[in-house]
């Protein structure tokens, strides 16, 4: 049996929110406990490139988080249940129980991915996905590629994928207001700055806007795919689409530690005090579960969540009026994205919502709720564990997912056996 | 990444850079992911853990998000599709 552990401080997530809460709460004393559920730090944000070279700047925002001794950082963890103050994590090497003085969630974010004919196809990813594949080494070299849906990461994933080789055929994007998103984008002059620098590496890559991606089709395979725009259809031959409606705060294991969630348009996040003290005193929380707003808000809430654990009240004053700066970005960034009703009935009745348990959507007519999605036709009941169907119908305007219960992952047998017992007093 | 390992994918070896993760080593070997239960081939989509369209048996262990994991020297991939 592996050695139970307790911690002063536990950190859930290795993005830009975990990264500098650990930076702070190392600096502290208390002991600290960084996990992530991938091998490397740096959250989807600043994802390791196994190609290219990750810019100096984050490397070294990075080593600094984790450089302190007092900081444990825990790679391919997940936790998978939750017990009082003691978290159940999965690890290669089996299971483990971690108790917890105060607990900083910074979960992140998921992409949004919604049903459209064709969705399923092997060659259709989210456009995040397809940026954060092509970081894996996925090959992209010479591939034509279509990059579709709401957002600047539309922006970044094009980007990141003609960077590898890929042979960028358009960016399409469903809202019509990037002009205007642009141009109020001098009361942030780092946002106006990145975008200028992906403008440049976009050179003669098209961009549309209010152009939505219809149908995927193909045998196998994605072949073709339609898209719908303000001149009409078009049908353009390529060999990957990545399309992605933005991001959802990923809230999940807030939810399984009883923390109080408000709703963000369709979407729960975790509800935050100004100290990132969610309802639970003990359960602090940063970034974009509770809320998107990109990596600049993430970074300042994580050192806001970290200074309020640690008890360092007296230096987040001036971090509050930098984060109120970060997050009115956010809501700059969602007046001019807001997702086009078009979108949402975009999916036929055979068009699968339930990509794990082969659902269509017509399988949901009769179904007022999740409950009686997954008793009428297993929709939720699957690997994903109703991530991705969940998260869409909610999107769609159908019904919310329910509440998840342990195991948050699909786990092994041996982990669940791990006794909680082993736990030494703190 | 000029370090390469040697692993194997449905019984075929091959050598493949280190630092990649699984699900790219299969898409590099050109060979298919899963099956969905009405037989449909699928493949990666989220490409972040999330939506499990990539999972594989991984040196024995069923299940295993080829997104999540890197290759390692004498890997053994088994993918159903």
């Amino acid at each position: 049996m592996a050695d139970a552990v307790h911690c002063d401080i536990v950190i859930v997530g290795a993005g830009p929110a975990g990264l500098a809460a650990a930076g702070v709460a190392a600096g502290s004393g208390a002991s600290v406990v960084l996990l992530d559920a991938n091998e490397r730090a740096g959250g989807q944000v600043w994802r390791h490139d196994v190609e290219h070279t990750t810019p100096a700047r984050i490397r070294r925002r990075i080593a600094r988080a984790r450089q302190s001794d007092r900081v444990r950082f825990m790679a391919r963890t997940a936790v998978v249940a939750v017990e009082g103050n003691r978290l159940l994590l999965e690890q290669p090497q089996g299971g483990q129980w971690l108790s917890f003085g105060s607990l900083i969630l910074a979960t992140g974010a998921r992409e949004l991915l919604l049903p459209f004919p064709g969705w399923t196809l092997p060659g259709v990813t989210g456009a995040g996905g397809l940026q954060a594949l092509a970081k894996q080494g996925w090959p992209l070299a010479g591939r034509r590629v279509v990059i579709a849906g709401s957002g600047p990461l539309l922006l970044a994933a094009a980007a990141t994928a003609r960077r590898h080789g890929a042979h960028v055929l358009g960016v399409f994007e469903q809202a019509v207001s990037m002009h205007r998103f642009a141009a109020g984008l001098w009361r942030w002059p780092g946002k106006a700055w990145q975008a200028a620098v992906l403008r440049g590496r976009l050179a003669g890559v098209p961009y549309r806007q209010g152009s939505v991606v219809t149908r995927a089709r193909g045998d196998g395979q994605v072949r073709e795919v339609d898209i719908d725009g303000p001149h009409g259809r078009e049908r353009l031959a390529c060999d990957l689409l990545g399309v992605g409606y933005g991001l959802v705060p990923d809230v999940r294991l807030a939810q399984m530690l009883g923390c109080r969630l408000e709703r963000d348009g369709a979407h729960p996040r975790v509800a935050v005090d100004t100290h990132q003290r969610s309802s639970r005193p003990d359960v602090y929380a940063a970034g974009e579960a509770c809320g998107i707003g990109g990596r600049d808000s993430a970074w300042l809430e994580g050192a806001i969540a970290a200074c309020a654990a640690i008890g360092a009240t007296s230096r987040w004053a001036a971090l509050q009026r930098r984060r109120r700066h970060a997050r009115a970005f956010a809501a700059h960034l969602h007046r001019h994205f807001a997702l086009d009703a078009r979108i949402r009935s975009l999916a036929e009745r055979d068009t699968t919502i339930c990509r794990c348990e082969d659902v269509p959507m017509a399988a949901l007519d009769a179904c007022d709720d999740a409950r009686a999605a997954k008793l009428a036709s297993r929709c939720g009941m699957g690997a994903c564990q109703g991530r991705i169907c969940g998260t869409a119908l909610a999107e769609l305007g159908r019904f919310m997912p329910e509440n998840p219960r342990p195991p948050l992952f699909p786990v092994r047998l041996e982990t669940l056996a791990v006794d909680p017992g082993q736990t030494p007093a703190s | 990444m000029s370090a390469r390992v040697e692993i194997s994918i449905n019984g075929r070896r091959l050598h493949v850079p280190e630092g990649i993760s699984v699900a790219a080593a299969i898409a590099r070997a050109g060979q298919p992911f899963r099956r969905s239960l009405r037989g449909e081939p699928r493949a990666p989509c989220c490409g972040m853990g999330v939506c499990f369209e990539c999972r594989v048996g991984i040196d024995g262990r069923p299940h295993q998000r080829a997104c999540m994991v890197n290759v390692c020297d004498g890997m053994r991939i088994d993918t159903d599709g």
